[in-house]
This record gives C-alpha cells, sequence and structure tokens, in this order.
C-alpha cells in the first residue's frame, strides 16, 4: 500500500482554531470542518469519504455496515432515558441509517474512579434492556479506569455491524429530484430533556427523551419494498442540520415546510423560553427517510402502523435547484433558507 | 400553543399585510428598534408580506452587538485569572474580543459558565465562597432589574466573592441618538416591547414630539410586527406622529415601577461606548456609588482603555440603519459567524447573523416551493 504523506503542518491553522472548543463536537460547521479538514484528509478511502451514519463493507459475500459512536451525556440519566439507552439505541440507529439490520455491538467502558457501582449496574440493566428491545447481542467489550477528575463518571463507546439484505443504496447521493421526505414524529424532544435537568429548568410537564431504537421501522420499510433513497437520524445538530448535510452531499435541493413539523407544546415553550429553535435541537428516536412522491404514501402508512412512527408525517420535498441548499415555508407563509450552525445553540440574553 | 399560534397564523399575517398595503400611498422607512424583532423579522420573512413601498432598518437593538469591544477584552481578562468563576448569557461566549472570545479562554481551562439568571450566578458565588465569581452584565433595560436583584441581594447577603461587570445600555438615548444625525432615514419606530414592559413608553412621549416621529411599541412574533407596522404605517399616512403600544398584553405606560425603582437604586445612569456607533451621552447603565465595592473593574483594576474596531466593519451603519448587511462587500465573504468582524454578525439578533442565516443566497424567486 501507497505511504500517504502527511504534512507537518496542522491542516487547520492555528489562526483559525489553536485549541479544540465545545462547538467542535456539536454536530455544527466547525465539526464538519474538523472531519473534512483533519480526518478524511489523514484516513482517506472510499468508504470513510462517503460519509454516512456507518461504513458499507462487501465481505465474503455478504453486505456489512459498520459504525461507532461514544456517549458522554450529563447527567448520566434523564427522564426517558440514561447514557445506557443512548449507547445501545443510537449505535443501533446508525446501523438502521444505512438500511442495515442491527446484529451485533461492542461496548467500551471508561469509568472514573468513585463511580458508585451502583450507577454502573443500572447503566448496564438499561444498556441489556435497549439490546434486547432492538434485537441485537452486545458481544465484545473493554473497560478502563481513569483517575478521579479525569472523567465525568461514565463514558461509553459502542461499535456495531449490522447485515444489508437489500439492494439499495441508501446515502444522499441516491437522493432524486421529487422525492418527499418523511419525518417519523415531533423533534426537538431529546435536547430539551437533557436541558431541563442539566440546568434544573422546572416546566409545568416533564419533557421525555425520544430515546428509541428505530431499526424495526426503517426494516419495515424496506421488507414492504419501499424504495427508500436515503435515511438519516436527527441526532446533534437536530433535524435542519440533517437535512443540510443531505441537500449538500447530494447537490439537491430540500424544500420543508414549517407547519408541517410536528413540535410538542412544552418542547416549543422550552425552546421560547430559551431562545432555541426546535429544528436545531438533538433527538435520538427521530430521523428522515427520502423516498419516491410515488411511495410516499405507503411509506407514511407503514411508519404510522408502527408506535414510534405514530407521528410520522410528510414535511417536504426535493427539487434541482437551489442546489445544495434547504428552504422552508415559514409559518406565516414566506420563505427563507435553513442553515447549518456553526456550533451549539446558545441561550439568548432576552 | 398560546400567546404563539395565533400570532404565528398565516391567515392574520396575511390580513395584516393586505391592511398595510391598502393604507399605505409613499414609501415609508420605519426602524424596528429591538434585535429580538430583527430576528422574528429575517426568520419568518415578514418584510416578504410588505408593499414595496415599505422599508424595515434593522435597529441597534441587540445587547450582544453593540457591547464595545473593550468590554468583552475586559471580560476575557478577568474570566482568565485564576481563582475566578466568570458567568454570563450564553450569547456573549462567541463574542470576538481584540483576540479571541470567551468559548477560547473556556477551552484553555477559564471557570465559564452559561446562566440563564444573574441570581444563578450568585448562588454560584455562596455555593464557592473561595473563588471570586463575576456576572456579565449585559442588555438594555429588560435584564437590568434582574441584574440590579442580583447585586441588591449580594450586598443584603454579604456574598463579598460576587461581583458585576456591567455593560448595560439603553435605548432612548440610542433612538434619540439616530434621529439627530443628519443622515437619519428613519420615519418611524417600533419600540422594543419588552424594554416598554419595564421602562413603559413615557420616555418616548418627547421624542415624537421633538422629531415628529411615531413610535409604536410593538412585540416580537410575526403578527405582532405586523399590526405594528400597520399602527405606525397609519401614523405616518395620517400626519401623526405619537407613542401607540401594540404590545398591550405585555407592556403599561407606566411599566414595572418595582422593577425601575430597583434599578434606580443600583445603577446610575453614565455615558457609555457603544460598539459600531461610538460614544453616546447618558446612554449607559453603571453601578451607583453604595453599590461600588460590586464593580468587577474596580475590583480587578481593570484599566479604561478604548480598542479600535476593524475599519471594514460597517456595524456602526447597520446598527443606524444607513446600511442593510448585504451592501456590505465582507459579508458572507470574510465575515460570517464563524469568522466574525464586527458583533452584528456574532449574536443571532444582529442584523448581519440573521440575514447570512436566513437570507443568504436565497431570493425567493429561485425557489422552488416544493408542494407536499
Amino acid at each position: 500500500m501507497e505511504q500517504k504523506q502527511l504534512g507537518i503542518n496542522c491542516p487547520i491553522p492555528i489562526s483559525d482554531y489553536p485549541n479544540i472548543l465545545l462547538a467542535h463536537g456539536s454536530g455544527g460547521k466547525l465539526m464538519h470542518q474538523l472531519i473534512q479538514k483533519m480526518f478524511l484528509l489523514a484516513f482517506q478511502n472510499p468508504k470513510l469519504e462517503a460519509r454516512h451514519d456507518g461504513a458499507i463493507i462487501n465481505l465474503g459475500g455478504a453486505k456489512l455496515a459498520f459504525t461507532t459512536d461514544s456517549y458522554v451525556v450529563r447527567p448520566l440519566f434523564f427522564p426517558g432515558g440514561d447514557i445506557g439507552t443512548l449507547a445501545v439505541n443510537g449505535t443501533v440507529n446508525d446501523l438502521a441509517m444505512c438500511g442495515a439490520s442491527p446484529l451485533y455491538l461492542s461496548a467500551g467502558f471508561i469509568l472514573e474512579e468513585g463511580l458508585p457501582m451502583e450507577t454502573l449496574w443500572r447503566v448496564v440493566q438499561s444498556m441489556q434492556r435497549a439490546a434486547e428491545r432492538a434485537h441485537v447481542e452486545l458481544v465484545t467489550g473493554d473497560t478502563k479506569v481513569v483517575d478521579k477528575g479525569k472523567g465525568d463518571g461514565l463514558f461509553i463507546n459502542t461499535s456495531g455491524v449490522g447485515l444489508i439484505k437489500h439492494g439499495l443504496s441508501i446515502a444522499p447521493a441516491s437522493v432524486q429530484p421529487g422525492d418527499a421526505v418523511l419525518l417519523n414524529g415531533d423533534v426537538g424532544r431529546h435536547g430539551m430533556a437533557i436541558m431541563a435537568v442539566r440546568e434544573g429548568l422546572a416546566f409545568e410537564s416533564t419533557i421525555e427523551s425520544d430515546s428509541a431504537a428505530v431499526s424495526d421501522l426503517v426494516m419495515a420499510l424496506l421488507d414492504a419494498g419501499v424504495e427508500v433513497h436515503c435515511l438519516r437520524d436527527l441526532t446533534r445538530g437536530g433535524l435542519a442540520s440533517a437535512l443540510v448535510e443531505i441537500a449538500e452531499a447530494s447537490g439537491l435541493h430540500v424544500h420543508v415546510h414549517e407547519n408541517a413539523i410536528p413540535v410538542r407544546e412544552d418542547v416549543q415553550g422550552a425552546c421560547e423560553i430559551l431562545g432555541y429553535d426546535p429544528l436545531y435541537v438533538a433527538n435520538e428516536g427521530r430521523f428522515v427517510t427520502f423516498v419516491p412522491a410515488s411511495a410516499a404514501e405507503l411509506a407514511l402508512a407503514i411508519l404510522r402502523s408502527h408506535p414510534l412512527g405514530a407521528g410520522a408525517c410528510v414535511i417536504g420535498s426535493v427539487n434541482e435547484n437551489p442546489a445544495c441548499m434547504v428552504t422552508m415555508t415559514s409559518k406565516i407563509g414566506t420563505h427563507r433558507i435553513v442553515d447549518m450552525l456553526s456550533g451549539d445553540q446558545l441561550p439568548r440574553i432576552c | 400553543m398560546r400567546f404563539i399560534d395565533e400570532y404565528r397564523d398565516a391567515k392574520t399575517a396575511e390580513q395584516y399585510a393586505h391592511a398595510i398595503a391598502h393604507i399605505t400611498t409613499r414609501p415609508w422607512n420605519i426602524m424596528e428598534v429591538c434585535g429580538g424583532q430583527t430576528h422574528a423579522i429575517v426568520k419568518f420573512g415578514v418584510d416578504e408580506l410588505l408593499p414595496g413601498e415599505i422599508t424595515l432598518i434593522h435597529g441597534p437593538g441587540c445587547p450582544v452587538c453593540v457591547t464595545p469591544v473593550e468590554l468583552v477584552d475586559k471580560a476575557i481578562e478577568i474570566a482568565a485569572l485564576p481563582g475566578v468563576i466568570f458567568c454570563s448569557f450564553g450569547d456573549m461566549l462567541r463574542v470576538p474580543g481584540t483576540e479571541k472570545d470567551l468559548l477560547a479562554v473556556k477551552a484553555g481551562g477559564g471557570d465559564i459558565r452559561i446562566v440563564y439568571s444573574p441570581l444563578d450566578a450568585l448562588a454560584v458565588a455562596r455555593d464557592h465562597p473561595t473563588k471570586q465569581v463575576v456576572f456579565f452584565a449585559v442588555g438594555f433595560e429588560t435584564t437590568a432589574p434582574a441584574n440590579a436583584m442580583a447585586v441588591h441581594q449580594a450586598r443584603r447577603q454579604r456574598v463579598a466573592n460576587f461581583s458585576m461587570l456591567v455593560s448595560h445600555v439603553l435605548v432612548p438615548p440610542a433612538m434619540e441618538t439616530i434621529l439627530a444625525s443628519p443622515r437619519c432615514q428613519v420615519q418611524g419606530f417600533l419600540a422594543a416591547g419588552h424594554v416598554c414592559t419595564v421602562m413603559g413608553y413615557t420616555e418616548y412621549e418627547p421624542l415624537t414630539r421633538k422629531y415628529r416621529v411615531p413610535i409604536v411599541v410593538t412585540g416580537f412574533e410575526p403578527v405582532d410586527i405586523l399590526q405594528g407596522v400597520y399602527m405606525c404605517v397609519r401614523q405616518l399616512e395620517e400626519g401623526r406622529a405619537e407613542v401607540e403600544n401594540q404590545y398591550g398584553r405585555s407592556v403599561r405606560r407606566e411599566g414595572n415601577r418595582l422593577a425601575q425603582q430597583l434599578m434606580v437604586e443600583v445603577f446610575r445612569i453614565i455615558p457609555r461606548r457603544w460598539r459600531g456607533v461610538g460614544e453616546i451621552p447618558q446612554s449607559g447603565l453603571g453601578l451607583s456609588d453604595r453599590y461600588t465595592e460590586f464593580d468587577a473593574e474596580k475590583r480587578f483594576g481593570m484599566a479604561k482603555t478604548v480598542t479600535e474596531e476593524p475599519a471594514e466593519c460597517i456595524s456602526g451603519e447597520i446598527l443606524q440603519g444607513v446600511k442593510k448587511p448585504c451592501e456590505c462587500p465582507a459579508f458572507a465573504m470574510h465575515c460570517s459567524p464563524e469568522h466574525p468582524l464586527g458583533a452584528t454578525m456574532v449574536s443571532s439578533e444582529g442584523a448581519c447573523a440573521a440575514y447570512y442565516r436566513y437570507r443568504r443566497l436565497r431570493q425567493a424567486e429561485t425557489i422552488q416551493p416544493g408542494r407536499i
């Protein structure tokens, strides 16, 4: 294999960002810049460059999806889930977004000295339950302990392998003008649930995370023969960032209707108070599906027949121009672009 | 959701748009003062609904934008000191100082915390008696009462390790500066609803008389803004110049007396430099003599400095409504939210950031509105 020569200079100039900022992990522009300029440059290969939720690998006649994700959520437990459910569901969902049926997971635990054993046990139990629900087995793992103060209680990394049983190419490159954009339910719940607990914000009702494995929904679509063009889960950066990623990667225009995007009232209220836009808030059980317009009705019916897709709806469509752009018909009927944020949303002053 | 949905209703918005078009006979320039209004106008595309004769000019009412560079530099200097916990509202962290922003200080190990209320910062001070806890008190009259309350409580509870870096600004002097300028193009104002919730609107009555300009106290939702524009245009067309209140569900003429009393006790009116505009007399709040021990600038011995702003940045002209963001040669070229040249590009309420986020490259006619 030809040896790659990496330059001695850091590809992200000192003048730009001499240090990692939190924004480099927020799913926005800075994170994409880091991936593009540093990781893709260093590790370049076609599988990585596809920039999918996981890599698609042909191995001994089988088509596999392979993915990894790390979980660093604070607090470890929150309404609707905990770091364990996230670690299983998140990786299962990444496999599902490749159109793969999830099979096996690994789990790496980085534990901080002093973490109560009972806390770890609770997390392990919820991982076990989540794995059972998602029909995956946790088949290998690793444990490391770091000094007190060198970790935030518990970090988990999970990797996953899934089997692709269909001949479709599920990727942004397969998106076509005329495609319908489907969403499986209301957005913004996970991010606001975490926010409410972390910042001690009390609302009238408890906002629960939407953390769930959506692989059954995806498999139902594929088993019914729906011609799925692209799937994307709406984690960091939320719905807006996911749509922008797909518009940019496909070179097409995605148009959505704000009125069609469901946001629960409590989530909307919490967002209004903090000056957040729910379209950029993270989800852990939501995804968009791009299908030909002719298949939209069938896909919608299949999604709605499953509890995790009961609130499914068509939120928009794909056109050719303006290329690489997401636009939206606002609630008052005007048009604007939907952009990716550079970093995290920050609460407003007033 | 109540108080949201009815103010974002397409049909109501359309009705107001028709009503505005119906009464408009010639061009009018109306300035919305508050950055929250600017954000809503650009996010919802409110101006798209207005007749061509009506131009909305985006005013200086974004507290993040107008905070002078030297105060951001002071914040950065204090936040980087050992033993300091620096508390701030979230959107100040990304504002560029001369060399860096507060997020960079945080990445370098500074203990910087986002708080939602100045009282949270006070609680941090109580919980960490061996640390110096500094709150970055930024904002217009809207945030001043809560900030005043934090200092007031700190004094009463003898929380000696708490202090404030104060950068408060006042709206009416800024409006008067705009009106008094020979380049002024503003013929009517939408005043900031939340500022008036605190202060009432008697302060604006002399301005309407002196400059013959209508001022409509306006809310922040699309229908609020359209209704505010309608009331303003109606005054202009009828040749009236009065203060009217569109935001009646929040604003009373006398404002919130209790809040005002607290502000008077804790703060005093001082001259203040506005980023992009320069010094405006009597346009800021500083801590009054009784509370001077809580002044972070004094506690940390910050020298008085004045920092030059990048010559290329036209945020001053934008804040005064003389130019629009897209008229700036740097806009979306080498000035973006990732690398802002001036503060109007930093805060989501800044006119440049709002245009960048919602307007860049966009022109309605190039969009094919997809069918569902």
